[in-house]
């Protein structure tokens, strides 16, 4: 297990290596440059600042120097908020985004089991019917566009949640509706799919066979047997939080990395891009590391590769 | 006479399809005696697990019983409640599967999955139901049982966890053991293995086994009794060697004639092929594949003929009136053993 996990963390640390290469290239590639007045600035203003900002140098020493810092956990400085360090900028900011993003996945993936479980168990009737259709549309419809129906319906109308902002509670919970209802619907259709699977396997009917009801069928077999595979849904689900998070933040005005991100490209503030990318990125592979491991924990038919236990 | 703890009477079964009523047991009536073992022998299709799969419950969602009885000592079976079947599975009536590959749950260590009923039925606590479920592992041929009873079923091979079927199917020592086809999914010398096992711990638990099987072979060693299931009927049934050396239905005789024996050089399957269940024929259904039925075969459904006081096979063939037929050579034969064997009985 150790041995597996450190090999995978080597392969983390390469990943991480090429994202930061590929994003550091693509940045240079990139039309436009970071100052906004470009075009009002006079050649001396123009050398002093690139001396600054070290775009003076040849590009594969930046590139060095870029990785050296990357080391060290520095990511340089923000050009948009001047001497404010991208990765405090990160830090200050990435508590509110976990927040939400943990809040989104644990709201969805609690509701799709649960609707998933109940439309597998009531299959083929109106239940069934009207759970699909509700997943398809909580699919279809773009978290955006529900973003702006919560805060117009529940939030301006209705008065039951703040509009926006973020500090208290209440201010987290339209936010986490909206980028969690993706997930929700993938989630159930999901678990629909496995547990009908599961519902009319073999060991299912000799648990029944055994003199079982319905309701414990279900809570010691059915449940764990068709859950275990959702796990495999964790990465792409950290995905589409990360890149739901970048609308939403700005929606509902949440200072998140998103909403940051977002600024960050507007602005071409190439620190503040590249390091949140390589957040992203980090958060990710992680995600996809407990992943495995939580897998392996809990379907005793994987093990890990490499590992002897 | 020995006790009967089962009598299935008339029993009609259809199934509701897009295609429309699937009559898949037609009138079919048999009994379980304490401590025997019948065997259901039939081609694929007969309705053999329907039959079985009424007598704990655990018919198809589209199963309608049209009529008849199913009784378990004295408890009419068709009026269960769901409650009422839970409190009878896997207590009083428990089922063997097909296939062991697929029948235990593949997250659930062995050991809970073999102690469950006990938990479930005998309300015995999770310590004392796991230290049976220890013996019961022993008592079904695996070895080093109190490491692998923590084991997962991925770490055991085919027939190990057919042994570990029947141990769930018997620590609540039921009084009817229902076992569909359990070892056709198996090698045969590990089938062989898993009949023993059966027998051997049919004698200790002291239960009745209803044994299913469409292989004539395995059923010599196994049964006391055998009913001849087709296309949703019983034709024929009596004692294991009524059956074997006296057959009657030319249905068990195309049976006997396909099965391997020292003495038959070339195998004959039966030509043809079972009746469309939708719209079953009126007269004998195995009469359009048969080619000694008589008219009276194909017209109206013969009544059951006794051969002897637990014989009986439903064929015109047996009613007095009938011309005398030539049955095939191997069946001849068997006849004559038969009459040896009678004959010997009777001066001794
Ligand atoms: N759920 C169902 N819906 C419709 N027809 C069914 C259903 N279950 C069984 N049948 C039909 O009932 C008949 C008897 O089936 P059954 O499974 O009892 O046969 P069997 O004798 O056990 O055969 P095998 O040796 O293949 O297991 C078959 O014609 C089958 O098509
Ligand atoms: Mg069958």
């Amino acid at each position: 297990m150790t041995k597996y996990i450190l090999k995978r963390i080597a392969y983390m640390i390469l990943t991480l290596f090429i994202v930061a290469t590929i994003t550091f290239f693509l940045m240079k590639m990139m039309p436009g440059s970071p100052y906004t007045n470009e075009a009002k600035m006079t050649k001396t203003q123009l050398r002093i600042m690139n001396e600054q900002y070290g775009f003076n140098k040849p590009l594969w020493e930046q590139y060095v120097i870029y990785l050296a810092g990357l080391v060290h956990g520095d990511f340089g400085i923000s050009f948009q908020y001047s001497n404010m360090p991208v990765s405090q900028l990160i830090g200050s900011r990435i508590g509110a985004s976990a927040q939400l993003g943990l809040q989104a996945m644990i709201f969805g993936v609690f509701f799709g089991v649960i609707i998933g479980a109940i439309a597998a168990i009531k299959r083929n009737t109106w239940v069934d019917t009207t759970a699909t259709v509700l997943s398809i549309i909580g699919k279809s419809v773009p978290n955006f566009v529900l973003a702006v129906l919560l805060q117009y319906y529940i939030a301006l109308k209705l008065g039951w949640f703040p509009i926006a902002g973020w500090g208290t509670f209440s201010q987290t919970i339209l936010p986490t509706i909206a980028l969690g209802v993706g997930p929700l619907a993938e989630t159930a259709r999901f678990v629909r799919t496995s547990m009908v699977d599961t519902l009319t396997s073999d060991y299912i009917e000799l648990a029944t066979a055994k003199g079982l009801s319905l309701t414990q069928v279900i809570r010691k077999h059915a449940l764990r047997n068709s859950m275990i595979p959702l796990v495999t849904l964790l990465g792409p689900y950290t995905v589409s939080l990360m890149t739901g998070s970048m609308v939403i933040e700005n929606i509902f005005n949440i200072p998140g990395i998103g909403e940051q991100f977002v600024k960050s490209i507007l602005t071409n503030d190439y620190p503040t891009i590249m390091g949140t990318t390589i957040v992203f990125s980090l958060g990710l592979v992680i995600v996809l590391l407990i992943t495995d491991i939580v897998y392996s924990l809990i379907d005793p038919r994987i093990r890990l590769q490499g590992s002897d236990a | 006479m020995s006790e009967r703890i089962l009598d299935v009477k008339n029993l009609k079964i259809d199934f509701h399809t897009y295609a429309g009523e699937v009559k898949a047991i037609r009138n079919v009536s048999f009994h379980l005696d304490k401590g025997e073992t019948l065997a259901i022998v039939g081609e694929s299709g007969s309705g053999k697990s329907v039959t079985t799969r009424s007598i704990i419950g655990l018919l198809a969602g589209n199963a309608e019983i049209m009529g008849g009885s199913i009784k378990f000592h004295d408890q009419e079976m068709l009026n269960n409640s769901e409650k009422d079947w839970q409190s009878i599975r896997g207590n009083k009536i428990a089922m063997i599967f097909q296939d062991p590959m697929t029948s235990l749950d593949p997250t659930m260590k062995i050991g809970q999955q073999i102690a469950e009923p006990l938990m479930k039925h005998k309300h015995v606590p999770k310590k004392e139901a796991w230290a049976r479920a220890l013996e019961m592992m022993k008592a079904v041929g695996i070895t080093n049982a109190e490491e692998r009873i923590n084991e997962y079923p991925h770490q055991f091979s085919g027939g190990m966890r057919q042994r570990i079927v029947i141990a769930i199917a018997l620590i609540c020592e039921p009084e009817i053991l229902l076992a569909d086809e359990p070892t056709t999914a198996l090698d045969v010398t590990i089938q062989a293995e898993i009949l023993d096992l059966m027998k051997d711990l049919q004698k200790r638990v002291k239960t009745s086994i209803i044994f299913i099987t469409h292989d004539l072979g395995v059923v010599a060693g196994m049964a006391d009794r055998v009913a001849v299931m087709y296309a949703g009927e019983l034709l024929e049934y009596g004692n294991v060697d009524e059956i074997f050396y006296n057959p009657q239905h030319p249905y068990t005789w195309g049976l006997i004639n396909s099965m391997p024996t020292l003495h038959i050089e070339k195998l004959e399957s039966i030509p043809g092929t079972p009746p469309d269940l939708l719209d079953p024929p009126k007269g004998d259904p195995f009469a359009p594949r048969n080619k000694y039925a008589l008219r009276a075969d194909v017209e109206a459904k013969p009544p059951f003929f006794k051969v002897s006081p637990t014989h009986y096979a439903s064929t015109w063939l047996l009613d007095p009136r009938a011309p005398h037929v030539e049955p095939p050579a191997e069946i001849k034969r068997r006849w004559a053993k038969y009459r040896e064997l009678q004959a010997a009985k009777s001066n001794s």
